[in-house]
């Protein structure tokens, strides 16, 4: 059981501050670190694994800082975004080749249990130079798990993963929390978090956004203010109804004649009285479109609020 | 010192496209050397100038820097230094192991080809073959140390080494006797010089260039390894 404990880290880059003041403690299960593009996930895992010194505050593994302490290898593994590997290489060949260098006794077995559990086995005897990315992927995931760390840090790891290869690797990080692995992978993507992250750290612009339970916070993201655009065969009723009946907050009708734009507070209400008051009063729905369904606009919802 | 690495770092060095250049400059060496010996016969003034200007000069500095600069630049510049930083193996062991694997390919490629072309030359005057190939095979040692350690520091390290190995060892090195005083060239040439004769030139004495290629050799060592420490990896973000 190994613990990560970012304290008021900051890390900027001349004039850009990428991380700014984030506390957090990542423990055991798995933690999603979700954030747009850009955000500072990225320069968070670096500073997690120890390849960035925070510009201020501290990061540190089980008490011991991470900064230059070669020996928290030892029990983290580590799925980088990049891709570069040695390619001249065989699957095979990378992952032995990352076993001795953490000293393991067997490393070929330990080489062929972790390509096993990424099901790499067929594929193992090919040069990674001739691999998809989806399977550049799993051998990273190898590289990382062959000497069974207590820590995982993944960088993005379903970047380009099929639809089944997605689905395997949630099952083998859900597993890897189950067992009491401290696992923190990141991603922009909000259904990939929801379906095996307990916890989530949510980073926007290199703040931190929200902690906590991911059903909490997704209903947060979901109850926030809602806009819409609709389209209809008599836009100033529409308004006029959707603001009497209350389904609604506030309407605008768009100066160029392009519809209505309202605002709902409630959305589950808003999605129920739209259809049916259109259809009491007789006017036709050509269009119901959410304006600010970005992931950008929902974190920076939650960073507002 | 660690095997996986060094075989790591062999495969990749052998394995890049540039490695060519590794086989190329030493039979270019061995062709002249054959040809002279062929037309002009066994010629001690001969093989004195090609293994100055072409071994010493040319071919030691250059395989210097490609194989200093490429066991190492390489996996800073793509990323993939993160699978030998992410394990519990000291940044200076890497280092001794890259630095290792560049001085058997100048061992190799660089200070053998220059006994050979020397014997071949001078029809086999030991002290003279011997002189150069002791001088190109502790010249490429700094070479690759010095070259080593620019590839931690910046990622131009192709540039500035190609910058110093031709503007101020070769030109500047020509014209102005002060710059041939900090030219690896002429401290490994020291070594010759003792080694053959005074008939071989060198701007600096015997101790004082045997003493600057070992500094040189074990700073730039020291120094790439503590930069390692201390290297910093960004993401694309």
């Amino acid at each position: 059981m190994s613990t990560l404990a970012l304290d008021q880290v900051s890390r900027w880059f001349g004039n850009v501050v990428a991380v700014n003041g984030i506390t957090m403690t990542i423990g055991p299960g798995v933690t999603g670190l979700l954030g747009p593009n850009g955000a500072g996930k990225s320069t968070l895992i670096h500073l997690m694994g120890g390849f960035l010194p925070p510009s201020a505050g501290t990061v540190t593994l089980d008490g011991r800082p991470v900064w230059q302490n070669e020996s928290i290898y030892r029990v983290i593994g580590l799925v980088p975004e990049r891709e570069a590997m040695y390619d001249f290489l065989t699957g095979f060949e990378l992952v032995v080749a990352n076993a001795e260098l953490h000293g393991l006794p067997e490393p070929g077995a330990a080489a062929r249990r972790a390509l096993a559990t990424v099901e790499m086995t067929e594929a193992a005897d090919r040069a990674v130079a001739t691999y998809s990315k989806g399977m550049k992927q799993r051998v990273k995931m190898a590289t990382a798990v062959v000497h069974d760390p207590a820590v995982l840090l993944l960088d993005e790891p379903f970047n380009g993963m099929d639809p089944r290869q997605r689905m395997h690797l949630m099952t083998l990080i859900d597993d890897m929390g189950r067992e009491g692995r401290t696992v923190l992978f990141s991603s922009h993507i909000l259904e990939e978090v929801e379906q095996i992250a307990g916890r989530i750290e949510v980073v926007v612009a290199g703040r931190h956004a929200a902690s906590g339970d991911f059903h909490e916070i997704r209903r947060l993201m979901t109850d926030r203010p809602h806009l819409y655009l609709l389209r209809s065969s008599d836009d100033r009723a529409l308004a006029a109804v959707l603001m009497a009946e209350g389904a609604c907050d506030g309407v605008r009708l768009d100066p160029a004649g392009g519809g209505v734009h309202a605002q709902a507070a409630d959305f589950t209400r808003f999605a129920r009285l739209v259809p049916s008051l259109a259809r009491r009063d007789g006017v036709r729905l050509y269009e119901v479109t959410p304006a600010d369904e970005s992931l950008e606009s929902v974190f920076s919802y939650l960073v507002g609020s | 010192m660690n095997s996986t690495v060094i075989r790591l770092t062999a495969r990749g060095l052998l394995g890049r496209r540039r490695a060519a250049l590794l086989l190329l400059l030493p039979a270019v060496l061995l062709l002249l050397a054959v040809v002279i010996r062929l037309l002009a016969g066994p010629d001690q003034h001969l093989t004195r100038i090609l293994l100055g200007s072409f071994a010493l000069g040319t071919l030691v500095p250059l395989l210097g820097l490609i194989t200093g600069t490429g066991v190492l630049g390489p996996e800073i510049d793509d990323g993939s230094i993160v699978y030998l930083l992410a394990k519990p193996i000291s940044r200076p062991a890497i280092v001794r192991s890259k630095l290792l694997v560049a001085l058997l390919a100048v061992t190799a490629f660089g200070a053998l080809p220059t006994l050979l072309a020397g014997l071949i030359m001078s029809g086999g005057a030991g002290s003279l073959a011997i002189g150069y190939g002791v001088g190109a095979l502790v010249g490429g040692a700094a070479y690759c140390a010095l070259f080593l350690s620019l590839s931690v520091v910046t990622r131009h390290a192709v540039v500035v080494g190609l910058l110093y190995a031709l503007i101020w060892e070769s030109v500047l090195g020509g014209y102005v006797p002060g710059a041939q005083k900090l030219s690896i060239q002429q401290w490994a040439l020291s070594i010759t010089r003792g080694l053959a004769g005074p008939a071989v030139k060198s701007a600096v004495a015997l101790p004082v260039g045997g003493t600057l290629l070992v500094v040189l050799f074990a700073g730039a060592t020291w120094y790439a390894g503590r930069r390692l420490r201390t290297l910093v990896l960004t993401s694309d973000e």
